[in-house]
């Protein structure tokens, strides 16, 4: 087994997802299949190759500090679900 | 005290928010205070589709602020992404630096309570985003809902990380008070605690004398004034004390002080979830900073406050308390700077900036930038006390009607009439007068009480307004009552 129902869970928590005991079971049997096939990478050569974090190579995209027009609070506002007072609206946090 | 069996130490966080014109990532301003939600865009609402763009300037501060600190800069670094979720977070992820940060391995020198001179490490300094603001209202819907204001998400920040470094609240104090003078002498920062443009967090542990390994931590978050971090750190390290002499676990955990009660108390909920997955941005390329991209910031670097207090000690010849008091902010050093050019005699210059222009812009909470006594003027001021036209006493008088009205003082002494009186005729006569009108004083001074001299010399001055000549009164006066 690569991954436990234990880190299973976790993770979901981490992605607050609410899972139900049967897909927690069936999760686990499918991210284990995902991470054995991953695994087979590990079967490839790679002494002295610098870990890929980018696909293109490429570097320094720069903008200079000059101030652009914002959209608009209205604009900003407008997909949120709910707002109030110019602002996003959500459920209390307690702090 | 059952604080004084353990060895105390402590690690700083603290966040710099940078004072460029526009986002890390994205051209919105950062100006503070505005309409909540109007500087935003799609890249700072984190909108599916935008694209991050890095801003020049964060980089070249974040260099700037490496090589004040001693930092190696690093020539290739990368963003990363910390996930998490809060409402303040648009992206569900903020954007950091983790593996590879921009500058590593510096270190500050701070001086401790014995005087002494102490070495703190800078572990390394890293470019990130600041999240949005939370609002929790007061109104009718207070009680069921938060409100999100993400004018502030995005805002450039650096992270700059101590070594576990520092023994005491004091030397954590004495450390940040030097990182917030560097970081506003590189005018990365405009050092606004209140307003959250510096921030720290305090990591604080403790172990019994001569115990290697750390104790367990505790991270207090988020305090705004250096008399609270003070505050929270003592009263923590109380705390994790009480509970090492109860025989009880100090928790890992992040702690909130309250500077209503002075007591930290544990913030639970966000942190649960202390897992945040970072792996490198793939909207960011890698940073890649060159040799001379370092050289040429370190030219442009401006003179540390260290630098400045050794070279007003060494070229203008003031103690090294002037010069600390004169240094600790680059506007003031600048000002002083610039007096002593124009009139030369340091000390002078020390006393009248520390003293007459401090105290006027105390008073009228002015910055000195804004100053209506320049170093032009203030010079000028100083040149007439030097050639005689005014005492230092009849400066004081000019130099108050200079911050009333701008006025250069060679204007404002001729139109007051202020001009001193060096002319013994004019004196001379003055001394009789006074002389003629106090017999009584002149019998006691003639019969050895020479206190009464300290008596005519006032009487003189009042005479003359003030305009008179002090020395040339001393003299004169002298010889006339000696008879
Ligand atoms: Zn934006």
């Amino acid at each position: 087994m690569k991954i436990t129902r234990a880190e299973v869970e976790h993770v979901a928590k981490l992605a607050r997802l609410a899972l139900q005991e049967s897909e927690l079971d069936a999760l686990t049997g499918q991210m284990d299949a995902i991470l054995d096939y991953v695994e087979k990478l590990k079967e490839l050569d790679t002494d002295g190759i610098v870990p890929t974090s980018h696909a293109v190579p490429m570097e320094n995209a720069f903008r200079e500090d000059a101030v652009k027009d914002s959209i608009g609070v209205d604009k900003a506002l407008s997909n949120a679900p709910e707002s109030g007072d110019g602002c996003f609206r959500v459920p209390r946090v307690i702090e | 005290m059952g604080s004084s069996k353990y060895e105390v130490v402590i690690g700083l966080e603290v966040h710099v928010q940078l004072t460029t014109q526009t986002k890390i990532f994205c051209g919105c301003s950062t100006r503070f205070g505005s309409a909540p939600n109007s500087q935003t865009c799609p890249v700072c609402l984190g909108l599916p589709g935008a694209l991050p763009v890095l801003n020049r300037k964060v980089v070249e501060y974040a260099i700037r602020t490496g090589l004040a600190t001693h930092c190696a800069i690093a020539p290739r670094s990368v963003f990363a992404r910390k996930n998490y979720f809060y409402p303040d977070l648009p992206k569900g992820y903020q954007i950091s630096q983790f593996e590879l940060p921009i500058c590593e391995h510096g270190h500050l020198e701070i001086e401790t309570e014995d005087g002494g001179p102490k070495t703190i490490g800078i572990t390394r300094i890293h470019m990130e985003e600041d999240a949005g603001k939370l609002l929790h209202g007061e109104g009718p819907e207070a009680g069921s809902s938060s409100f999100v204001d993400l004018n502030r998400a995005c805002t450039p920040l650096l992270e700059i990380v101590s070594e576990p470094d520092m023994r005491s609240s004091d030397e954590a104090i004495a450390y940040l008070k030097k990182l917030h003078q560097i970081v506003m002498y590189l005018g990365v920062c405009d050092g606004n605690l209140e307003e959250g443009s510096f921030r720290c967090d305090a990591n604080v542990s403790i172990r019994p004398w001569g115990q290697k390994e750390f104790g367990t931590r505790a991270e207090l978050k988020n305090i705004n004034s250096f008399r609270f971090i003070k505050q929270a750190i003592d009263y923590e390290v109380e705390r994790q004390a009480d509970i090492l002499d109860d025989g009880g676990k100090v928790v890992q955990e992040t702690r909130l002080f309250d500077s209503v009660t002075g007591m930290t108390r544990s913030m639970r909920g966000k942190e649960e979830a202390h897992d945040y997955r970072y792996f490198p941005d793939p909207d960011l390329v890698p940073l890649v900073v060159s040799p001379e991209w370092v050289e040429q910031v370190r030219q442009e670097l401006p003179e540390l406050p260290e630098a400045k207090v050794a070279r007003f000690i060494r070229e203008f010849g003031i103690p090294r308390y002037d010069a600390e008091v004169l240094s600790a902010d680059r506007a003031m050093a600048e000002y002083y700077d610039a007096t002593v050019a124009r009139h030369g005699n340091g000390k002078l210059c020390a006393n009248w900036v520390m003293g007459e222009v401090q105290r006027r812009l105390n008073e009228d909470g002015v910055a000195i930038s804004d100053s209506p006594v320049t170093p032009e003027l203030l010079a000028a001021l100083l040149g007439r006390i030097d050639d005689n036209t005014i005492s230092g006493k009849i400066a004081k008088t000019v130099f108050e009607e200079m911050w009333r009205s701008g006025d250069a003082p060679d204007k404002i002494i001729e139109e007051k009439g202020l001009k001193q009186v060096t002319d013994t005729g004019a004196i001379e006569q003055i001394i009789d007068e006074v002389i003629a009108a106090n017999l009584d004083q002149v019998e006691e001074y003639r019969g050895g009480k020479d206190k009464v001299f300290g008596f005519f010399v006032g009487q003189v001055m009042k005479a003359s307004k003030g305009k008179a000549n002090p020395a040339a009164v001393n003299e004169m006066l002298k010889k006339k009552l000696q008879g």
